[in-house]
């Protein structure tokens, strides 16, 4: 969302009222592919690879998350769904169409993305305005915007703060400020990259309910994350990087319950996993505390709870 | 300094900062005794990182503002000491590792609070060798920290610091920006440099899961006032952590629900699994 020329500005703007976003939105929605990655390389200017031979596939409201060290290529992967960066080899395709062919400013309209670090994305002199410049620069109207801005500040507890530069904000707060813009302009994918760092327990509880809300809406969600114990309840597609490749890809059942597939790309079971094979459970592992417990009372007397989830 | 003496005293302690209308910190009291090692919890805005800053002396030296109360380290009043001073008492690692890491190899960085000190060249030499060796990163001593992975830099800011020999360690968040499988060798690293050195650990965290295992003392911070100050699984047992924006990890919560919430309350998988075989032999 960076480009300044005034083709680029007039590119976004327009984008606001006719865009393949928008008429995208009105096809029949069922299993629209929105993001594909085709046998992608990216190297970094300096030589270094960043991601091989990346290829995968989402559809439309699907909700993935991504995992993997640090280093793995996880951001680097989600920078080329909003064109901050453009393939080395291989093909990115966003709502149909070859990020290529477009600027990041225009894809950002659909693509919305929360950065990893929040002094990354603000610039603003009072919080009002750094919710009010996407929603300006994308060409909403000016009761539109008040209205967006007014929900931003009250979803997320933002309303003491509206006159204030957003740098005296605390770390926790500029990460709610930050995914408030973009939720903002209500962009289709909405990508978060370590939204829950430094956040404390009612922001997660908050970030969960949005997440869940958004999908429900028929949004596309990415998370990128370290966070194992905030989306495993949540229970989203899964795909595991390490050293720039996907090493797999499927649902949380599969990847998050399986310590063999984690220990390759370093990553950390959940509680609930870990506790569930100590107990010799297989086939399903509780997304959260209630189904654990039910499955406990069921192992303890041997009888059948029922409702509960079996794959 | 007898074992039974607060190694850290925190008596009254209120601040507000400059220009600022809303106390930060409200009547804090806290004794911190040798070897504990203490975590720091609450809201994002509960006063948390204030209070470490007034543990290192950032405040009131470096952040001007209404100061009342005092804090002791070590028998040093912190408001009538230097930094410099407070410096080799108190070792600060900061959350992001970049914000306290600037020379050009590694070992320079290590070295440079000796340097300062005018420690003599052989004996740096050693120092750093040892701290580097106990650190696992002598492989790295000549390479550019920019270079470094999250865990290295992280590793590189904390050998800096130990470098001093401080007898209290602070982090600020240390693990937020590491994956956790790092995090929670960095988590491993803390508690055996407790032992190796005798050193006294406060730490803020949010998350508990990782950390949960080798906290001594818990204490819960609310709008600037401690609301909890006891051992963990004490507070974990009676009190939902949740409600002052501490994460409880899943093992606790489930253990509540299931009415195992005492002061055995496990922690991890391993003791709740344990815990329930016992229960159903």
């Amino acid at each position: 969302m960076g480009e300044d020329s005034t083709t680029a500005e007039h590119e976004v703007k327009s984008s606001a009222s006719t865009t393949i976003f928008s008429t995208f939105g009105k096809k029949d929605t069922k299993e629209i592919e929105i993001v594909k990655f085709d046998s992608v390389d990216y190297s970094h200017p300096s030589g270094v690879a960043a991601l091989v031979n990346v290829s995968l596939s989402i559809t439309r409201g699907e909700f993935v998350a991504v995992l993997g060290t640090n280093g793995a290529g996880k951001s680097t992967l989600v920078r080329h769904i909003n064109g901050l960066l453009k393939p080395t080899h291989g093909t990115v395709s966003v709502f149909g169409e070859s990020t290529r062919e477009r600027t990041s400013a225009f894809l950002s309209r659909g693509v919305g993305m929360v950065f990893q670090n929040a002094n990354n994305q603000l610039f603003a002199q009072t919080v009002r305005q750094e919710l009010e410049f996407a929603l300006k620069n994308f060409g909403f109207d000016r009761q539109t915007i008040q209205d967006r801005v007014e929900w931003a500040l009250n979803t997320f507890s933002l309303k003491e703060y509206v006159d204030k530069p957003p740098m005296e904000l605390s770390g926790g707060e500029k990460k709610r400020l930050c995914i408030a813009l973009v939720l903002a302009w209500d962009p289709e994918i909405l990508i978060l990259d370590e939204p829950t760092v430094g956040q404390d327990y009612e922001q997660k509880a908050l970030l969960g309910q949005i997440i869940m809300k958004l999908l429900g809406e028929g949004k596309t969600v990415m998370v990128v994350t370290h966070d194992v114990e905030f989306i495993w309840p949540l229970q989203p597609r899964v795909i595991l990087m390490s050293q720039g490749r996907i090493i797999a890809d499927g649902s949380s059942q599969e990847i998050l319950g399986n310590p063999a597939v984690l220990s390759k790309g370093d990553v950390l079971p959940p509680q609930l996993v870990e506790l569930s094979r100590l107990l010799g459970w297989k086939n399903y592992y509780p997304k959260d505390v209630f189904e654990a417990e039910s499955r406990i009372i069921e192992q303890r007397y041997n009888i059948r709870v029922p409702d509960r989830k079996e794959t | 300094m007898t074992s039974d003496e607060p190694l850290i005293r925190v008596k009254d302690l209120s601040f507000k900062y400059l220009g600022t209308t809303r106390r930060v910190l409200d009547s804090v009291n806290i004794e911190i005794f040798p070897k504990e090692i203490v975590l720091v919890a609450g809201h994002s805005g509960s006063g948390k990182s204030t209070l470490l800053r007034a543990l290192n002396g950032l405040i009131p030296h470096h952040h001007a503002g209404d100061y009342e109360g005092s804090v002791v380290i070590d028998g040093l009043t912190v408001a009538n000491t230097a930094m410099s001073e407070l410096a080799r008492k108190v070792g600060y690692i900061f959350q992001n590792p970049d914000n306290q890491i600037f020379m050009f190899t590694v070992e320079r960085d290590i070295a440079f609070g000796l340097e300062n000190l005018r420690v003599p060249p052989p004996e740096i030499r050693k120092s750093v060798d040892t701290i580097m060796d106990s650190l696992g990163i002598r492989h790295l001593a000549l390479r550019p920290p920019h270079e470094l992975s999250d865990g290295q830099k992280q590793r590189v800011a904390i050998a800096g610091v130990i470098a001093m020999r401080p007898k209290i360690l602070i982090l600020d968040e240390p693990t937020s920006l590491l994956d956790p499988f790092t995090a929670s060798s960095m988590i491993g690293l803390v508690s055996d440099l407790r032992e190796r050195f005798g050193m006294t650990i406060l730490i803020v965290e949010h998350r508990l899961d990782l950390i949960l295992r080798i906290v001594t003392r818990m204490i819960i911070l609310d709008r600037g006032r401690v609301v909890f100050n006891d051992a963990p699984r004490a507070i974990l047992s009676e009190v939902d952590v949740g409600r002052y924006g501490v994460t409880e990890p899943a093992i606790v919560r489930l253990a509540k629900l299931m009415g195992l919430g005492d002061n055995n309350i496990p922690i991890d998988p391993g003791s709740m699994a344990h815990r329930l075989e016992l229960a159903s032999s």
